[in-house]
């Protein structure tokens, strides 16, 4: 079993206790159903238009299976080639090592404040908090991460993660720590704030950090895709560049940018195509940054590289498509999840991650719908996965001592043996017809005793009819 | 940074493809086919991008590669523009009279913010997605000067507008120097849906962008 060591689950609330406050929270519940209902039909009309989707969607695939079969190769070969034009290569085991790395190389420079663009990868490790014990103030730039950094909030969804604020939320939030008691509720307004506020920072921090989407192992090519500007902004203006990136994401050749520019745009915000795309290689001799490093971080993907099932998984691009189509996602909201990733993405990624005994609900928060894997660029077989890992759920509490004395385990053991045989399964039916008497309201069990109380928790059990299929056929051919 | 780490997780790595590996997996060349070229004929391309670009709320013109300088002066009274930093490579004869042309040599960052916008070529144009790619060629110049202002005013050639995304590529991959340049790629101004998914137009890069096709 693998330590909690990187740090994704924060505080682990289980599934179920986070997504039931997130249920009664309206607010939140119409931001988000109005979210993924406008980005999904968004999708939908601009991949409708490609008559070649399902080809690029396999050739996706392919690569990605290519790139894990390979990833040691294609790794070094990355490494070679940044470092030839100019960069620096670092490698990461887990999260610690990651900011340690970074936390260097920020000090080296002596700056004590540095820009940031929004990087899920980062948001793993938790680089702010790290930088903060170190005396270093990580500033987000994108506007929704901006947000929720000076409300002092969590992520709510990996795209529009401020979905769960309205205008006058960030009306109130932007007068208060701009110092602009004048602002309006106007979006144009409060997005010309944003850029008032961060352009000074712009154009004096000298340090950047960010994610990747992709890089080019043949050309050492790295690769960030936006929309705001602000991205280009931290790749171009500091002097020192300093990009944290998963193992996973890397492409073998420049050409696969060719399908992933297709793939992700269109899945990801529904647009032909983002507003902005920098593709950098080492440093450049007079333009940006004349320091740039890339530290590749493990944290956990080689053990998913190592489960056959559970690979495919690796072949994420953070698209979030699976994410607006799930309807788990739809009424919880992503702080449920209590994980950087959250819906079917996150329910498969998180537990791999981190280990499955300390995500042992995720795996549940899914109803096996498989919309997910239909929208998936990268067409990731999610269900598979999730009864992948609920398989190794089980498994591994029925290793525990405690697991002898669990009531949902005692009942799913009971309940294989009644079900194996006719005669125990009927005999147990009319046991139970008898028994469930003073827990029946309307035909349904919202409460039941003993082992049934926990699954009852979550759902509502259907009472045992009066008269069982079995009963009522015996009886029909007798009458016939 | 340690050897140390490196070699344990490449070791952790290598041990990992053998463990995990279903035995099923594909070569990437080869993968299936998808459209790698359009084979739409040239007018209607270039249509395309220009109703592509204008999708993502740029302006849309075009004009001939002798009437560059006065479509620039027309576009610039109508923004009502005045100082303009261009490329050190612009040629002078894209530029009118009567307005602050400034040549960028290292140019001060504070100097370019101050510009009322940019005046740039580009490397190519992408049909399907109305995408102009710079790749710091001829007169595109320093990523920054194409960043920093709130108006970039791009002047693109017919001819250099491929059809399909996988085209670009293809064609960037045989211009590219060794060291490679910096790429950016450009779809529209810049725009965020952060507030209540209301697409709002321009945050950090230029707010405004005209686009001339050169036929
Ligand atoms: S699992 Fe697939 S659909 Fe979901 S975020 Fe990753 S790439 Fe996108």
């Amino acid at each position: 079993m693998k330590k909690p060591e990187s740090v994704i689950i924060e505080l682990a609330p289980r599934f179920e206790v986070g997504a039931k406050s997130a249920l009664q929270n309206t607010q939140l519940r119409r931001n988000m159903g109005k979210a993924t209902q406008t980005i999904r039909g968004k999708r939908a009309a601009v991949v409708d238009e490609l008559s070649d989707w399902e080809s690029l969607r396999v050739a996706g695939q392919h690569i990605k299976d290519d790139v894990m079969q390979h990833l040691d190769t294609y790794l070094v070969q990355l490494e070679d080639a940044i470092t030839r034009a100019g960069g620096h290569v670092h490698w990461a085991k887990d999260a610690h090592e990651a900011n340690e790395i970074v936390t260097h190389l920020i000090q080296a420079t002596g700056s004590k404040e540095i820009i940031k663009v929004k990087s899920l990868t980062t948001d793993e490790i938790r680089l702010n908090e790290a930088l903060e014990l170190a005396g270093i103030t990580a500033i987000e730039t994108d506007l929704a991460e901006l947000i929720i950094q000076l409300a002092h909030e969590k992520s709510s969804h990996i795209l529009v993660p401020a979905i769960h604020k309205n205008r006058s939320e960030i009306r109130a939030l932007f007068q208060k720590s701009m110092n602009l008691p004048d602002l309006t509720d106007e979006p144009k307004e409060l997005a010309a704030a944003a850029r008032q506020f961060l352009r000074e920072k712009f154009m004096s921090v000298r340090v950047a950090t960010s994610g990747a989407n992709f890089a080019i192992a043949e050309t050492g090519s790295v690769c960030v895709v936006e929309s705001e500007g602000n991205g280009r902004m931290c790749l171009t203006m500091p002097d020192v560049l300093i990009s944290v990136m998963g193992i996973e994401k890397i492409l073998p050749r420049w050409q696969d940018l060719g399908v992933f520019m297709q793939l992700l745009p269109r899945s990801s915000t529904g647009e032909r195509m983002n507003p902005y795309t920098s593709i950098w290689t080492g440093v450049h001799a007079d333009d940006g940054p004349q320091e740039f490093h890339l530290v590749l971080l493990d944290n956990g993907r080689s053990d998913v590289l190592a489960d056959s099932v559970g690979r495919q998984t690796l072949h994420c691009i953070r698209c979030s498509a699976c994410i607006n189509v799930c309807p788990v996602y739809e009424r919880t909201g992503g702080h449920a999840y209590g994980s950087v990733y959250p819906g079917p993405i996150g329910a498969i990624l998180t537990p791999q991650l981190v280990g499955t005994a300390y995500a042992d609900s995720l795996p549940y928060a899914s109803s096996l719908c498989g919309a997910c894997y239909d929208v998936c660029p990268v067409r990731i077989n999610i269900p598979e996965v999730l009864v992948h890992l609920r398989g190794k759920v089980v498994a591994e509490k029925q290793t525990q001592l405690k697991s002898w004395f669990d009531g949902e385990n005692i009942g799913m053991k009971a309940m294989a043996t009644t079900f194996a045989h006719r005669s125990t399964y009927e005999l147990a039916q009319q046991a139970g017809q008898l028994a469930q008497w003073p827990f029946v309201y309307e035909g349904y069990i919202e409460h039941g005793p003993g082992p049934l109380g926990k699954w009852t928790a979550m759902r509502d059990f259907p009472a045992i009819p009066p008269q069982s299929f079995r009963d009522w056929w015996r009886e029909r051919q007798r009458d016939e | 940074m340690s050897n140390s780490s490196r070699n344990a997780m490449l070791a952790k790595i290598r041990t990992a493809i053998m463990t995990g590996s279903r035995g099923d997996f594909h070569e990437a060349h080869t993968s299936v086919p998808y459209s790698a070229y359009d084979d739409g004929n040239v007018a209607a391309r270039i249509e395309l991008f220009a109703h592509r670009v204008a999708e993502y709320k740029a302006w849309v013109g075009h004009c001939t590669s002798v009437g560059i300088a006065q479509a620039v002066a027309e576009r610039l009274m109508i923004r009502g523009k005045k100082r303009m930093v261009i490329p050190s490579d612009l040629p002078d004869s894209w530029l009118p009279k009567g307005f602050d042309f400034v040549r960028d040599s290292q140019l001060d960052r504070t100097v370019i913010a101050g510009m009322d916008g940019v005046l740039s070529g580009a490397a190519l144009g992408i049909a399907q997605t109305g995408t102009i790619v710079l790749d710091g060629g001829a007169f595109q110049g320093r990523r920054m000067i194409s960043l920093l202002p709130d108006y970039h005013l791009c002047i693109i050639r017919a001819q250099d507008i491929v059809g399909v995304v996988p085209e670009a590529f293809a064609q960037l991959a045989t211009t590219r120097q060794s060291p490679m340049q910096p790429y950016t790629f450009i779809s529209g101004p810049s725009a965020t849906s952060d507030i209540e998914l209301n697409r709002v137009e321009g945050v950090h890069g230029p707010r405004t962008l005209d686009v001339f096709i050169v036929e």
